[in-house]
């Protein structure tokens, strides 16, 4: 790849590099839980300026602490194999220029979630919060069990979706941001078992690093199995139809026999299969948790 | 060896229906069926996806054999218990009993008698699903459109037997027409199946 110097990118090349900082697929997947927490509340989802403002509000505060977080953990990404080229770390756009981005893209989201509703905007700042400051700042390079904090600002969107749907914090929201919550682990553990080299490199703590690979894998064990009890029983406190439950259940016994596999049966093969059998377990379960309601 | 486009289409269609056949397909009927059925689909929702996130590595697990039996394994029962009453428990015991002896003997019992004990419970299985709709449908005992859930078990029991004699390395087809074979043979039986049930 050729990397142009940052004065002579065009707007398009431009707007590509600052896409891919957005991680879209990441930002994407805690976007469809946003906005499966607000469906979930069967308020009108007919009410398209109400869904238009909850998505674009969400995707800018996602994106932008996204943003900061690359920004924050630039010097982080030059030293890991799997990082080193995103466009803060390969020089492709400036620090400053990147924290700009990334403080208008939250300042923005935040600003239209709490115009939509104050409730909704302190819930969306609070993950904002959780994510950059207390997650990435603050934790991630002392400490492994800095995932808590990751996990609990993974689960604020479905919870803001749902704060902004019922006008209040219920326990079905509560339990739909634990589930989040629980699920995070899943997703990141298999993923720093994966890339264990690079975070070694990089000098971050990680649970596989901290506690040895085996010990990982029963903590992912029990993550995937609390994952699935509290979302199961968020899907039936909304009302989930019988069928949608079973699918749910399906979908469930797949992570836990994969996890299960893992613990004994390790091997690079299920650790992957369970990365990528986990996101789309999330996704699915969004799904079914918006087609109930809707 | 990679999936084509074309394969990784099949696989996600084929992961669709079955979703749809646990979620809205088998909702009005009794508890076992509709466990059997869960299960049935369930197994090979899973399988798909598997199947679309590792590729075909996948198939080199010894699960795959166990995978393979328990399909046509629960959703014969489910079949004979909601259709042949009579013989409820003893096609129960039976399927119990089978999908142990295809587990045990995949570890403990390799070769001679771990074939056999996979012809046995695969054929039974397979046999029921293929013949019971077809002889439901033509006696006028359910709608004729139940005739296809018998197309699909006849794929199933020829998917079945393609996949566990590869695994045994006893393959009836090259290895790649297999693999190659496989999701369009997934999808056909699947929607069969759907089809089928929904008609029926």
């Amino acid at each position: 790849m050729t990397l142009l110097p940052t004065t002579l990118q065009t707007p398009r090349s431009k707007l590509r590099l600052y896409w891919s900082m957005t991680k879209s697929l990441q930002t994407g997947l805690l976007l469809s839980t946003g906005l499966a927490g607000y469906i979930s509340a069967r308020c009108p989802v007919v009410h398209w300026t109400t869904l238009a403002g909850l998505t674009a509000s969400l995707f800018l505060a996602i994106a932008g602490s996204t943003i900061l977080n690359m920004w924050y953990d630039r010097d982080i990404d030059m030293k890991m194999t799997r990082t080193c080229s995103r466009p803060l770390a390969s020089g492709q756009v400036t620090p400053s220029e990147a924290l700009r981005l990334g403080l208008a893209l939250a300042i923005l989201g935040v600003g239209l979630a709490a115009t939509m509703s104050p409730l909704y905007g302190l819930v969306v700042f609070a993950g904002l919060f959780f994510d950059v400051v207390v997650y990435t700042m603050w934790l991630k390079r002392r400490t492994c069990w800095s995932i808590i904090w990751g996990g609990v600002a993974g689960g604020m969107p479905i919870l803001a979706g749902r704060a902004l749907g019922v006008g209040s914090i219920d326990i079905t929201g509560f339990l739909l941001s634990l589930s989040v919550l629980f699920w995070i682990p899943t997703h990141i553990m298999t993923f720093s078992m994966r890339n264990y080299d690079d975070y070694q490199a990089a000098g971050i703590p990680t649970f596989p690093s901290t506690y040895g690979f085996t010990l990982t894998r029963v903590a992912l064990a029990i993550s995937s199995l609390l994952a699935a009890i509290t979302i199961g029983v968020a899907g039936m406190l909304i009302g989930m139809e019988w069928g949608y439950l079973r699918l749910l259940v399906v979908m469930s016994a797949g992570l836990l026999m994969l996890a299960v596999a893992s613990v004994f049966r390790p091997s690079e093969r299920v650790n992957f299969g369970l990365f990528k059998y986990a996101s789309l377990y999330m996704l699915t379960s969004m799904l079914m948790l918006a087609m109930e309601a809707l | 060896m990679k999936f084509s486009i074309l394969n990784r289409v099949l696989l996600l269609a084929s992961s669709l229906l079955a979703a749809y056949q646990i979620a809205v397909g088998i909702d009005d009927l009794e508890a076992v069926p509709q466990v059997c059925y869960t299960i049935g689909f369930g197994v090979l929702l899973v399988s798909c996806l598997l199947l679309l996130i590792l590729g075909y590595e996948v198939l080199d697990s010894q699960v795959v054999v166990v995978v393979a039996t328990s399909i046509p394994l629960s959703i014969s029962l489910g079949m004979v218990w909601e259709y042949l009453p009579a013989i409820r428990v003893p096609y129960l015991v039976f399927a119990l009993a089978g999908f142990v002896a295809v587990l045990i003997t995949r570890d403990f019992a390799a070769g001679r008698p771990a074939t056999l004990v996979l012809v046995v419970v695969h054929g039974i299985a397979g046999l029921v699903i293929f013949i019971l709709p077809v002889y439901l449908s033509l006696s006028g005992r359910v709608n004729p459109g139940f005739i296809l859930v018998g197309i699909g078990g006849g794929l199933i029991g020829l998917g079945g037997l393609l996949l566990s004699f590869l695994k045994m390395g006893k393959p009836v087809l090259p290895h790649e027409t297999i693999l190659n074979l496989l999701p369009g043979l997934l999808l056909a039986m699947t929607a069969a199946f759907v089809a089928g049930f929904n008609l029926g």
